[in-house]
């Protein structure tokens, strides 16, 4: 479908160029540039609705596209559309980019209008990110948002700040120059920077285990899987609430969403040969992992390490689709999978999000993280506790929140693979609940653990309004996921399709691959 | 008004009072909170009795719907929906009914906590949770009702959350819970792989296919697929109704206040996991091994537990511990395909276990908040109405003749007699012995409760926390929101079991949910020895239970009324079994050296060595520092002295020359 008017674009450059101004507003005048930041991020999110309520659920092909060339000499376009993969987390994105303006209120003092206009800046690039089709334009994105992130963290971050946001960018550069390399492969051998003629494009073997190994270097870092997750930890605990928010809400889905786009349809067979890797590694992310966050003493350490048991179901339900088509003829559980990854990065965007946020809403009051300062805050916040609560069982899967459903269609699915992969993301279900519940016994429940806690104030209406946006989120999706899955359909169905037909060239006929 | 609208009120109008007088505590006010959840739950009682009586006297059929389209996806539909049929209207009146109870005795209970408003929200949410557990038509809606009822009980333990014992049993029970229900939910995988449905009546229509199908787990072992996924659905029971190894959770959900103990560990959901296989009884009919696992581990709760009761002091633990032998009792009709016989003995159950927890909970106000029966003893003459209601449910406990305890309980102990299944000789003996367990325990509780001469005593200047023992008023009768409750509950005590036996046992009232296999069915061999409730009951004194029963009596009689000194005593002749018991066979003690210390242990070793050192420390900064020693090493060359750089220019030239030179 082409759009009469692009609306990619506007998604894109009105809070690039909303954060421009909000920046250039200079820094006194602070409170022009949060209503300046709010009104540009609603803006973007009311525009962003129209992809949604305009978005043709029958069709796989990529809507709203706009298509300029931009650097003729190496035919890179400005390429952009979407699909149902990326309308999705484009929503998801434009929602926080607007909750993350609310949450920092009154809460950032310093230098208001740059961490404002980082947070804008980034929201276009992110988006630009989910709606590129060429691939240089989206390995620009992509690095291009490591930078106001890697400002918020270095320049509003706790005291180890320089350490987490090095770490961080080294280990996000390493893996995306593996992909850059990967890039400029494929455009050397397709002639065109165009994503839909990569998935199109005949792959020989080696090339393809090459190609898949780039990809993974890049996207296992984002998303991240195990090992190289030690990033995500320090990252959250140094970044402020927004930043944090941001992370895990959006920014480990870009890791997501580069398997759909680029591993599974660019190298079917290689996605195949070795899913073995990534469905290990997947495993070890929810089990281990879910063992490392229950000795957390960290608030935001625990939650990260959450996260990273919680992707964990993202890659394992992309990747257990070639298990099904191997082991039986009846193919059903493989669309299962990869939607219920989907639900769950749009779900662990809400639930983590709200965590964070939770957490800030603490950490705002007595400026610590740590669990054992904490104790009894029930007491003296009785709706931070309902919140809380209801977040954190979110976190641990319950029916009825938007915790459940990706992680009961990915269980759900893997039983039809192998029993023992359903076995092992099912423990998730006792190891989820007793790191959620264990930090709510300690910091929610119990009598008043001191003088501090004993004084805090209940969340103000600005807090209410951030949580009971997001709490109605997280039941919504959990109670009616309809309307969330059906948008994917038709694009799952063809990814899956695709994902089948081998991309191997036929003996003698190409020349292709090294 | 239609059926439709009707069964979506049900389940709607306790949700709606829970959400109001949870959220707008405010504006409601404490009488506003109890009126609302009150009405809410009376109205769901009464259109649920009006279902139950469409159903039996005016012919309605079962009802099977969707209400709503959760998500379609795969091709596989997953619903929100009803299906009603007997089975699902009994089990909608007996927990509208207990819950109603419940909601007014919590008037008078909660009368003086400054959490009266949420504790009404909870329990009509619990109630709002258990009827969609009960009216779902597929295993998702299942999984749901079964999860947040766990939710509501989580919240409901730790209700006092400043209390360390209550925030530790509410994180207990839902971890134990979760072990269950990861047996559950790999069972509702099972379910979904086998039959490609996760609708009752889809996935039953299709049983027969899965019984011939084997599923290899390892590698060379090949299982009978429908086996795999019964003990899986079963783990999932054992969970929610606590039959061993995962009871621990029950016993210390007693940190609740009363009034759920009454609702939700002894009456509803408890019973969830034994509806669950009633309710899944044509896949659990298809496999032999499955159906003697649950007997088995339900005879070895039923006696195992009971047994422990006997040395309990806390009245509300002596319960617990028979609610756990109870379930047993009813895990054992399951087991022998007796699913009628456990539905009966739940339904029973429910009123004489909710009554003797509301009368221990009337016991435990009157005495403020003493829950020691060492402390207690002669509230008879206090009391009357709680002690001779609390007469009635333990005469219902035991099995006396006529009650309805007896009816429930004798059946199942005639249903195993009957069963060739194996291991049932082994569960007949647990299942007969457990009756003089039972007995012992429940008459032991009455004694030291009600009879002989207080064991606390008043003292009007004993100040706001006086020691255990010392009261600061006379204990009185409790008030009328309580005692009517009681006697509410005695009355079904009494009678349900005399006028509904032959129905629901033998009358092929709960044959339109439940699936026998006519090899497997006991109930019809006994039915062909049934003439009628009175007969039974005559019939009943020449049988052992009824003399297992009363030796139960008589022992408790001597040793608690007549003896007390030899209570004392033969706890002193048999130290090491005493101490077994009181340690509760050191499983909790067990459980604590095994999982929790080890999963922490593992945690800590796998962050420290794993992912701090290893990962971290070797390879990520391992490598930061390798390339930052090379940088010193080789920064040291750019000295900035020309001389140097001029002799290493010279030094390379040479070099270069040789290489030439050389080749």
């Amino acid at each position: 479908m082409e759009s009469n008017w692009p609306v990619l674009s506007l998604l894109i450059w009105l809070p690039i160029i909303g954060g421009a101004l909000v920046a250039a507003l200079g820094q006194q005048k602070a409170s022009q540039a949060r209503i300046l930041s709010l009104l540009v991020s609603l803006l973007t999110l009311a525009l962003s609705v129209t992809l949604f309520t305009d978005f043709d659920r029958d069709t796989a092909a990529m809507q709203f596209v706009e298509r300029q060339p931009w650097i003729d000499a190496f035919r890179i376009e400005y390429f952009l559309g979407v699909d149902g993969f990326s309308m999705p987390l484009i929503l998801l994105t434009t929602f926080f980019g607007v909750l993350v303006v609310i949450a920092s209120w009154e809460v950032i003092r310093s230098r208001v209008h740059q961490y404002m206009a980082s947070f804008l800046v980034m929201e276009g690039l992110m988006v630009g990110v989910f709606s590129a089709l060429d691939g240089l334009l989206f390995y620009v994105f992509f690095e291009a948002m490591l930078i106001p992130m890697f400002l918020v963290i270095g320049m509003w971050g706790g005291p180890r700040r320089v350490y987490a946001t090095i770490k961080f960018f080294l280990y996000t550069f390493l893996g995306s120059v593996f992909m850059l390399v990967g890039l400029i492969y494929l455009y050397l051998q397709s002639g065109s920077w165009s994503i839909p003629d990569w998935h199109q494009l005949p792959l020989g073997g080696q090339a393809q285990t090459w190609l898949f190994l780039g990809f993974l270097a890049a996207f296992s870092v984002k998303i991240p899987m195990w090992p190289v997750h030690t990033w995500l930890p320090d990252a959250h605990v140094e970044a402020p609430t927004g930043g944090s928010v941001i992370l895990a809400a959006i920014m480990l889905k870009i890791g997501g969403y580069g398997f759909i786009r680029f591993s599974l349809p660019i190298t079917p067979d290689a996605s195949s040969q070795l899913d073995w890797l990534i469905i290990a590694l997947s495993l070890i992310a929810v089990v281990y992992i879910g063992f490392v966050a229950l000795v957390q003493q960290d608030m935001k350490k625990l939650i990260a390490y959450s996260s990273i048991s919680h992707m964990g179901f993202v890659t394992l339900g992309l990747f257990i689709a070639f298990g099904i088509f191997r082991n039986s003829s009846d193919p059903q559980g493989a669309a299962l999978g990869v939607e219920g990854a989907m639900v769950q990065m749009i779900s662990h965007g809400f639930v983590s999000g709200a965590l964070f946020l939770c957490v800030g809403v603490l950490y705002d009051r007595l400026h610590s993280r740590m669990i054992r300062d904490y104790g009894g805050v029930a007491n003296s916040m009785p709706w931070f506790a309902f919140f809380a609560v209801l977040f954190f069982m979110a976190n641990s899967g319950l029916p009825g929140t938007s915790g459940f459903v990706g992680e009961f269609m990915v269980i759900l699915a893997s039983f039809k693979a192998n029993f023992w992969y359903a076995f092992l993301t099912g423990l998730n279900l006792v190891l989820g609940a007793a790191y959620s519940l264990w930090l709510v016994k300690r910091v929610i429940f119990g009598d008043v653990g001191s003088t501090e806690v004993a004084e805090l104030q209940d969340i103000n209406r600005r807090e209410a309004l951030v949580l009971t946006t997001l709490a109605a989120a997280v039941l919504l999706v959990g109670l009616w996921p309809a309307p969330l899955v059906d948008v994917m359909h038709a694009s799952v169905a063809e990814l899956l399709v695709h994902i089948q037909q081998s991309k191997l060239p036929v003996m003698g006929a190409v020349s292709a691959g090294i | 008004m239609s059926v439709e609208t009707t069964l979506l009120l049900i389940p709607l109008l306790p949700l709606a009072a829970a959400i109001i007088a949870g959220l707008l505590r405010a504006q409601v006010g404490r009488a506003g909170a109890h009126w609302l959840t009150i009405i809410g739950v009376a109205v769901a009682f009464v259109l649920s009795a009006w279902v139950l009586y469409q159903q039996v006297f005016e012919g309605l059929g079962s009802l099977n719907y969707s209400v709503y389209t959760w998500m379609i996806s795969d091709g596989i539909r997953f619903e929100v929906g009803f299906l009603v049929d007997h089975l699902t209207s009994l089990m909608m009146c007996v927990v509208t009914f207990v819950s109603l109870m419940v909601h007014v005795y919590t008037v008078g209970y909660m009368s003086e906590d400054p959490g009266y408003q949420r504790f009404f929200s909870y329990i009509a949410l619990f109630t709002f949770s258990m009827l969609m557990l009960v009216m779902s038509n597929n295993f998702l809606q299942l999984f749901f009702g079964w999860e947040a009822v766990g939710l509501v009980s989580y919240l409901l333990i730790g209700f006092w959350y400043k209390r360390e014992s209550a925030i530790f049993a509410n994180l207990k029970a839902f971890l134990v819970n979760r072990v269950g229900d990861f047996g559950f939910l790999l069972g509702i995988a099972g379910i979904l792989y086998a039959t490609g449905s996760l609708d009752y009546a889809e996935v039953f229509a299709q049983a027969p296919e899965i019984a011939g199908q084997t599923y290899s787990i390892l590698p060379g072992m090949e299982w009978q697929l429908i086996t795999v996924i019964c003990v899986c659905l079963f783990i999932g029971a054992m969970g929610k109704s606590a039959q061993a190894p995962l009871h621990v959770w029950l016993p210390d959900s007693m940190e609740g206040p009363t009034p759920i103990s009454a609702l939700i560990h002894a009456a509803t959901m408890v019973t969830a996991g034994i509806f669950m296989v009633a309710r899944m009884s044509p896949l659990f009919e298809l496999s032999d091994a499955a159906l003697s696992f649950v007997m088995l581990t339900g005879a070895f709760t039923a006696l195992a537990m009971g047994l422990i009761g006997i040395v309990q002091n806390d009245i509300k633990r002596v319960i617990a511990y028979s609610t756990l032998s109870q379930l047993g009792y009813m895990t054992v009709a399951l087991g022998v395909s007796a699913y009628s016989a456990a539905i009966f003995h739940l339904m029973t159950h429910a009123f004489f276990k909710a009554l003797l927890f509301l009368g221990a909970g009337s016991v435990i106000i009157a005495l403020h908040h003493q829950q020691d029966m060492r402390f207690m003893g002669g509230l008879r003459k206090h009391m009357p109405i709680t002690w001779l209601t609390a007469w009635v449910g333990t005469l219902a406990l035991v099995g006396f003749p006529l009650l309805s305890g007896f009816y429930s309980k004798d059946a199942i102990i005639e249903a195993v007699a009957e069963s060739h299944r194996f291991g049932s000789s082994l569960a007949y003996w647990a299942v007969l012995l457990g009756v003089l367990v039972t007995s012992f325990y429940s008459f032991r509780l009455l004694y030291l409760v009600f009879h002989g001469k207080p064991r606390y005593t008043v003292d009007h200047e004993a100040g706001d926390h006086p020691p255990d023992g010392v009261l600061q008023h006379e204990p009185h009768e409790s008030p009328w929101v309580v005692t009517v409750p009681l006697v509410l509950l005695a009355i079904p005590s009494v009678v349900i079991g005399y006028f509904t036996i032959d129905p629901v046992l033998f009358g092929g009232w709960l044959d339109d949910a439940i699936t026998v296999l006519p090899q497997n069915d006991v109930l019809a061999e006994l039915g062909q020895h049934f003439h009628g409730g009175m007969a039974m009951a005559l019939h009943a004194f020449g049988t052992a239970p009824f003399w297992l029963m009363i030796a139960g009596f008589v022992l408790a009689t001597v040793i608690y009324r007549l003896q007390p000194a030899l209570a004392d005593r033969l706890k002193s002749r048999m130290p090491g079994l005493h101490r077994l018991l009181e340690n509760k066979y050191y499983w909790d003690e067990l459980y604590q050296s095994l999982f929790v210390k080890r999963a922490v242990q593992l945690g800590q070793g796998l962050w420290e060595k794993a992912d701090a050192g290893l990962i971290d420390g070797l390879l990520v900064n391992g490598s930061a520092r390798l390339v930052s020693n090379v940088a010193a090493r080789v920064r040291l060359w750019q000295s900035g002295y020309l001389f140097q750089y001029a002799f290493a220019m010279i030094l390379g030239l040479i070099g270069i020359l040789a290489v030439w030179v050389v080749v």
